[in-house]
């Protein structure tokens, strides 16, 4: 059983390292030629970092030796600290000859194969020896002269019967460069690299033939077009069906059947050629975690969370490289080691946490752990060593964009560079193939408390369960993921519906679910028909809960999405649109995209700040809260989502105006609050950072100075104290503790009306 | 002898445009970025869209953005029931579907009836054309296929 997981392991690396070496080879010859882009030679770093990653957990010694002295000269080519000359890329070529025969052999016989590669391995390590700093290119060629003879006169001593033809041609064709230095133009990599296929063409080309026996690489391209026709050929089918009936030729009804038989097979496996549950590819991560953390010397239970969770193959595909690193990456520098932990008062053995979900029209992948954390003052630190950022950018950055620093490339932390990871390429490589597929990286850490990078990828090419509702006789589709519950009530009874200051709620046992007329939202022309009844669609996205008011509700179906044409993009309600079975296209309403209309659409009145904070305090049974702390440490919570960021500032860099402190912040004039003074609290003026919750209303934005922040916690309210004190909705017990709920519209109105006026009249 | 392999002189000369006509107007289209020509298709509407987008139509499976011409030539509704053509043109990386009033046939155009866009017209109109051809009986006014979605995405939200 595992000896076959071992086996699957094997052959997919070979598979990929020789399409990944293929791109190299492509890739270093135009980095010879000298057309070569900083992202070509990334790009070739990251396919052998990718090479190596995987063979150090197969136990290849002799392909990581030599694929690790590859990726040190490579990243100090990348960062420009040496210039690709002639006898670098002759010497990152052999590599990857060398690598094919390693490989080869691999394949046919299931282990290294016996050739030495120690020349290679000490000519590459010489190569990156070179002198730091950009040195001319004769400078490299030099030294390279001076370095190569060595090794290759060291090979020669070897009795050459014991080497394999290729490691014999590496010996010689490294002494004929060697003499051939004084003329670089010669030094031409296809020599080498034709000698060596010729030398083993036979094994080769049968072994080859067998790993890609079982599987086939098919183009996207070609999937999207014969899903494409599948789909038209179900309608087709749909409408010869509806002929059958009236056709009298008894052959004709049978041959129909037929059809629609075949036709739902076809369907279907098309269909299962392009999805596969997460689980697919979450498999091999037990192996891979106890691995590495053996290597590291750290003790890691992972933890697996949404298995089933079907991505498109695609998605899949271009996840698989992110969720390798961003797994490296925890382990290697987010956990600690048992003895570390102990001395922290952590259990000894860390916690590794994958969950995939589908949230919003979105995948979600989450990988925290309960590791060390992101310590931001090194970044910080970094950051500036680097060059990245200027010291005062540096000093005013927040924990976040600290935080979104290290999917720079080559940016790492690692106090050291080890053979799993730290060369800071890990987290460059989740984020550029996230972002390729259209998702996005984000990454929350508290140190000491462990770290979560959270992978949003998008569903374009996903097939999902919708709900189909109608709006004055217009179909729309709703992703059935965000759907909660659905309530009917008849039209004459409409109790439970109450209206406030123009928007509607609807009592939903016992709590005020606001509701949002589909029709008005996107505001569809009156069609005479009256619905007999109120459906509504009970949504949750980001947080919010709300009920869409519809006409009708269809069917569940399994819509394939489609995204809009470029003109329609910017329509930010709608989440594609997709084809129903009588051919017709239907839109897929964004959850998030309706809410956040709806709201901006209900807060024009003047009493927008106060049914704001109301609704989002008493209507969601579930919320997500900041905690932080005031004063002499009193704790307070704000609901998460009057939150737009939080920010640190110096204390210096707050002035004055019309006797308002306020502080430049974007572009705009940020007024600030203390929420200590306002709450009578002891001010403490020594501190030098500012901790800012920046909460936006209307256009405007307004800075609540706190003492820290404590956590976010999404939690149901259980108790609340109906005693109030001025500035508070009350009080809640969150997160175990007694903590008061932040009434933002109250402290604005008491501390500074003004600024209210000024809000409203925005 | 195909298109593709008459010197660049020559076929100036002559181009192949696929005419059509819009609010009693002749427009054309060179006849390499048309697509295809298809009958009246099920349109589903789109809320909140500009007022240029008609809907969105289903091409073999493709979902394609139908663009209503007589909005985008700023010309007023049709007063008829006559359903409108499809005239599907591929544009860049995506394909839209321009619905016009009726379709014509596919003219060559010599070189010497070619003008350049007179400056009087309405920008609006002038930024779409290529160009304008003296035909015998009336002009034919040739639309850049690329421009037409780019400006309704840019358009008013009516």
């Amino acid at each position: 059983m595992s000896s076959n997981a071992a086996e699957c392991l094997v052959q997919e690396f070979l598979v990929e390292s020789y399409e990944n070496l293929d791109v190299v080879d492509a890739n270093l010859l135009s980095i010879e030629r000298g057309d070569a882009t900083p992202e070509t030679l990334a790009a070739v770093f990251r396919s052998v970092h990718t090479i190596k990653g995987t063979c150090g957990f197969l136990g290849l010694s002799k392909l990581e030796s030599v694929a690790h002295n590859a990726e040190n000269l490579l990243s100090l080519l990348r960062d420009g600290k040496i210039a690709p000359g002639p006898a670098i890329t002759d010497a990152l070529l052999r590599t990857v000859d060398a690598i094919r025969s390693i490989l080869a052999n691999l394949e046919r016989d299931g282990d290294e194969g016996s050739a030495s590669h120690d020349a290679l391995v000490e000519l590459l390590a010489a190569l990156a020896a070179g002198r730091p700093g950009p040195p001319a290119q004769e400078a490299v060629l030099a030294s390279a002269a001076e370095d190569a003879p060595s090794p290759a006169g060291a090979e020669s001593g070897v009795p050459t019967s014991e080497l394999l033809p290729f490691a014999d041609e590496v010996a010689t064709s490294k002494t004929n460069e060697a003499e051939a230095l004084p003329k670089p133009a010669n030094t031409s990599p296809v020599p080498p690299s034709r000698s060596v296929k010729e030398s083993s063409p036979e094994p080769e080309a049968t072994s080859r033939a067998s790993v890609v026996d079982n599987t086939i690489r098919v183009d996207i391209g070609l999937l999207d077009r014969v899903m494409n026709l599948v789909g038209e050929l179900v309608l087709t089918r749909n409408r010869i069906l509806q002929f059958a009936p009236s056709m009298a030729e008894h052959g004709f009804a049978n041959a129909s059947q037929r059809l629609n038989l075949l036709t739902t097979e076809l369907q279907e496996a098309v269909m299962k050629t392009r999805m596969q549950p997460i689980g697919n590819l979450w498999n091999k991560l037990p192996r891979m975690v106890r691995d590495l953390s053996h290597a590291c010397g750290k003790r890691v239970e992972l933890e697996l969370d949404g298995n089933d969770t079907e991505l498109d193959r695609t998605i899949i595909e271009a996840i698989k490289d992110p969720l390798t690193h961003a797994v490296r990456n925890a382990i290697d520098h987010g956990v600690e080691t048992p003895e570390q932990r102990v001395a922290q008062g952590k259990p000894p053995v860390a916690r590794l946490l994958l969950r995939a979900y589908h949230e919003g029209g979105q995948v979600n992948i989450e990988i925290s752990d309960d590791g060390a954390g992101l310590n931001y003052d090194r970044i910080r630190q970094r950051a500036l060593e680097r060059g990245l950022v200027s010291s005062e950018k540096a000093a005013e950055m927040g924990e976040r964009e600290l935080g979104h620093l290290i999917f720079h490339p080559g940016f790492s932390t690692a106090a050291q560079v080890t053979n799993v990871s730290g060369r800071g390429v890990g987290m460059d490589v989740i984020k550029t193939n996230v972002e390729r597929i259209g998702g996005s990286v984000d990454i929350g850490s508290v140190l000491g408390r462990g770290t979560s990078l959270k992978l949003k990828i998008p569903l374009t090419l996903a097939i999902i369960p919708a709900l189909v509702v109608t709006s004055r006789g217009e179909r729309f589709a709703i992703p059935q993921v965000n759907l909660h519950e659905l309530v009917r009530i008849d039209r004459d009874e409409r109790r439970g519906i109450e209206r406030l200051y123009g928007a509607t709620f609807y009592r939903l046992r016992g709590q005020l679910l606001p509701l949002v007329f589909l029709g008005d939202c996107l505001e569809l022309p009156e069609s005479e028909e009256r619905a007999e009844a109120i459906n509504i669609v009970v949504l949750q996205g980001d947080g919010r809960q709300f009920g869409l008011v519809v006409d009708s509700i269809r069917d569940t179906e399994e819509i394939v999405v489609k995204p809009l044409g470029k003109e329609l993009r910017g329509l930010s309600v709608f989440a594609g649109a997709t084809i129903m079975g009588d051919g017709h296209v239907a839109l897929i309403l964004d959850v998030l995209g309706l809410a956040l209309r709806a709201n901006l659409r209900s807060s024009g009145g003047s009493h927008s700040l106060d049914t704001a904070t109301t609704t989002t305090t008493s209507a969601t049974p579930q919320e997500s809260f900041l905690l932080f702390s005031v004063g002499s440490g009193a704790r307070m919570a704000i609901p998460l989502s009057l939150v737009s960021r939080l920010e640190e500032i110096r204390r210096d860099s707050v002035e004055t105006s019309a006797g308002r402190a306020v502080v430049q912040y974007r572009g705009e004039i940020l007024p600030l609050i203390d929420l200590a003074a306002a709450f009578g609290h002891r001010v403490d003026a020594t501190r030098e950072r500012l901790t800012v919750i920046v909460h936006a209303c209307g256009t405007r934005h307004v800075g609540l100075v706190v003492d820290e922040i404590l956590d976010t916690v999404t939690e149901t309210i259980t108790t609340r104290q109906s005693i109030r004190r001025p500035g508070t909705l009350g009080s809640a017990v969150i997160g175990g503790k007694v903590t008061d709920l932040l009434d933002v519209a109250g402290v604005l109105r008491r501390v500074d009306p003004d600024l209210l006026h000024d809000e409203n009249a925005a | 002898m195909t298109l593709s392999i008459v010197p660049e002189t020559a076929r100036s000369l002559a181009l192949q445009i696929c005419t059509f006509t819009v609010g009693g107007l002749l427009f054309g289209i060179d006849v390499k970025e048309v697509h295809e020509v298809l009958r009246a298709q099920h349109v589903t509407r789109v809320p909140l869209a500009p007022g240029t987008v008609r809907g969105l139509i289903n091409l073999r499976g493709q979902i394609v953005t139908a663009i209503d011409m007589r909005a985008r030539l700023q010309f007023p509704p049709m007063d008829s029931d006559e359903p409108p053509t499809n005239v599907v043109v591929r544009h860049g990386e995506g394909t839209v579907s321009l619905l016009v009033d009726e379709i014509g046939n596919v003219l060559s155009v010599d070189h010497e009836r070619y003008e350049r866009t007179p400056e009087s017209l309405s920008p609006v109109i002038r930024d779409l054309l290529d160009a304008v051809y003296k035909l015998d009986d009336r002009i034919l006014l040739v639309l850049n296929a690329s421009r037409i979605p780019e400006i309704a995405a840019a358009g008013d939200r009516a």
